[in-house]
């Protein structure tokens, strides 16, 4: 270890930044997707049609619905549909603990997808689960995550002039300087979000990853801890006597009128049919900032009030802040893109920083004829992770217009398509030509993404200039980002072309700049 | 990092110093949030979500200071010393 604190922060950022990098990319890109889950889901089912119909109505098909198709199970659980997303949700668990789903349109009750597809839900899912068995994805992801507090507390120490490097851009100076600079200026530019989207995401999985203080105070007896923080609904055990379950229309409008302005989100049913039946009603998750509004419970077997929760403790509404400050579910349009921006900048500030890893590294061993292994494996998995990544979720696109609709296991096939991309990405960075690999494949992650809203307008009955026209905004939005992307790849391919002769590598020796004063490294 | 004099040491102190952050980070943090969880002066859900909530902080404050001392078994020293005062306190506010 290098002697001073700096250099031992230094070789600290530079390392463990290293190590976590290409999964905290695909964490950071697939994250920033979901984001927009629901829109994205809407741009993959071209052929849904959702009847929209009025709140109460939504809650009498979805009573109607599981009435028939549940009666007996442990608990039901209902996402009425919202402005961005028309689907009425259900999910139920039976009395062995199995999950069973149904996506319906409201008005018909019928299934309100042909195109079997995750949709955003795969992106949302991967950013957290990284597609392993639970619980070993959220346990990686959760980990890759402290990786990524430490390696920010540790740049910020080592940049501690980060106020004047922010304003210290040499583009045109040594390679190594420019990839410097943007990854400092992408750093601090968008700190403060990276330093809470990291933590509040290490927070979301608390329960699983920390559960000492709760096992410490409560031992087996989590529920009560459940109980006595507040806000979860409660879910009775079954017991036994029959009492049928009351209209929900008529609970769920009582329970409005705890919060006039806003919609209601979800509905939670334990027990339902029993004596212990509890109905919980739950304002919509875009009225407050905290993960979860108001609830009000009821007695599912009389339909009395038994509680309203909505004013968590100190601790409780912190922990509800730091969630919700994740999933931006409170945030509107404008502010959702603002995060989906920040989500960038910090996908690139990732992707910079393993970049100037290789630079440096090649640099250092310009002498030597050949890179060693490290260096080599370092350089081929930063192509996989970041030219790949890219070109996976093309892939994942792509196969979604291309695969037939009747396609048995649509849904899986397409999880594959994206992972096989990235796989044949991976390859590719291994076996073909170094100097070419960035080039091909952010130029081809670019044609693919360019010709997105061209291969929609062929297999769909939409087209970009008609959503345009229109003012599909989803439709339009996804398809105009589609070409952004494009073009940022096309960038970065340009940004990454080989320099003709290694020399041009090194420092060229130009006038200093007038307005910028140079410092040392 | 500059070529090493001794290779095969150097490797071993930093993987060394990797499992301190790693798995010490972590049995420093589960013991504050333990800890954290009977001393609180807040009631019994307020003081577990708070203890939670805070040993994450821990658990990163450790790992960095494992990373920022000049050897790499004082790191250990402290971390061990960090377990054993966090232990003591946790049985102590347990058995009140």
């Amino acid at each position: 270890m290098k002697d001073g604190f700096r250099q031992r922060m230094a070789w600290l950022h530079t390392w463990a930044g290293l190590v976590a990098g290409w999964l905290l990319f695909a964490m950071f890109v697939t994250g920033t997707l979901a984001v927009f889950r629901p829109e994205i889901n809407q741009w993959m089912r071209p052929d849904q049609a959702v009847t929209r119909v009025s709140e109460g109505e939504a809650i009498d098909a979805a009573d109607r619905y599981l009435r028939q198709h549940a009666a007996d199970a442990a608990r039901w659980f209902i996402r009425l549909p919202n402005p961005r997303d028309g689907v009425l949700e259900m999910y139920w668990a039976t009395r062995d603990g199995e999950w069973h789903d149904a996506l319906l349109d409201p008005g018909t009750l019928r299934p309100s997808v042909q195109r079997a597809t995750l949709g955003g839900e795969f992106f949302y899912r991967f950013h957290f689960e990284l597609q392993m068995p639970y619980p070993w994805g959220r346990w990686l992801a959760s980990f890759a995550a402290m990786v990524m507090l430490v390696v920010l507390v540790s740049g910020i120490v080592t940049h501690r002039r980060f106020f004047k490097d922010f304003f210290t851009f040499r583009p045109r100076k040594a390679a190594q300087r420019a990839w410097l600079d943007a990854h400092n200026a992408l750093g601090v530019l968008a700190l403060p979000f990276h330093l809470v989207i990291t933590l509040s995401g290490v927070i979301t999985l608390m329960a699983l990853t920390m559960p000492a203080a709760l096992d410490a105070r409560y031992g087996a007896d989590s529920d009560a801890f459940y109980r006595e923080r507040g806000g979860e609904p409660p879910v009775l055990p079954r017991s036994g006597v029959d009492r049928p379950l009351p209209s929900l229309r008529p609970l769920a409008e009582a329970a409005r009128r705890h919060w006039p302005d806003s919609a209601i989100g979800t509905i939670v049913v334990g027990a339902p049919g029993d004596a212990n039946a509890r109905v919980t009603v739950l304002q919509a998750d875009n009225a407050q900032l905290r993960i979860r509004g108001a609830a009000v419970v009821f007695d599912g077997a009389t339909g009395r009030l038994l509680d309203v929760m909505n004013a968590p403790r100190a601790a409780a509404l912190t922990h509800d802040v730091l969630y919700g400050l994740h999933t931006a579910r409170f945030a509107g349009g404008g502010l959702r893109w603002l995060y989906f921006l920040c989500g960038v900048l910090g996908s690139l500030m990732i992707a910079s920083g393993l970049v100037l890893w290789a630079i440096k590294r090649r640099q250092r061993e310009t002498k030597a004829s050949r890179p060693t292994f490290g260096t080599r494996l370092v350089e081929v998995l930063n192509v996989a992770a970041v030219a790949g990544l890219p070109l996976a979720i093309a892939a994942f696109f792509w196969s979604n217009r291309l695969l037939p609709v009747g396609l048995a296991d649509r849904a899986q096939v397409e999880v594959w398509c994206f992972f096989g991309a990235w796989a044949l990405s991976g390859v590719h960075a291994a076996c073909a030509r170094p100097r070419t690999v960035w080039l091909v494949q952010l130029r081809l992650g670019a044609a693919a993404f360019a010709l997105l809203p061209l291969l929609s307008a062929l297999t769909t009955r939409q087209n970009l200039f008609q959503a345009i026209m229109r003012g599909q905004g989803v439709e339009a939005g996804f398809e105009l980002a589609a070409l952004a992307f494009a073009a940022m790849l096309a960038w970065s391919a340009h940004k990454l072309r080989p320099a003709r002769a290694p020399t041009a590598i090194a420092t060229r020796i130009e006038p200093a700049p007038r307005t910028l004063r140079e410092e040392a490294p | 990092m500059s070529a090493p004099a001794t290779p095969l040491l150097y490797r071993a102190s930093v993987l060394s110093r990797v499992l301190a952050a790693a798995v010490g980070g972590y049995a420093v943090a589960r013991g504050f949030a333990v800890c954290a969880a009977w001393w609180l002066p807040q009631s019994r859900s307020e003081a577990v979500l708070t203890a939670t909530l805070l040993a994450f902080v821990v658990y990163a404050t450790t790992a960095i200071w494992v990373f920022s001392v000049r050897r790499a078994w004082q790191a250990w020293v402290g971390v061990v010393l960090a377990c054993l005062v966090l232990a003591g306190l946790a049985a102590l506010g347990a058995s009140r």
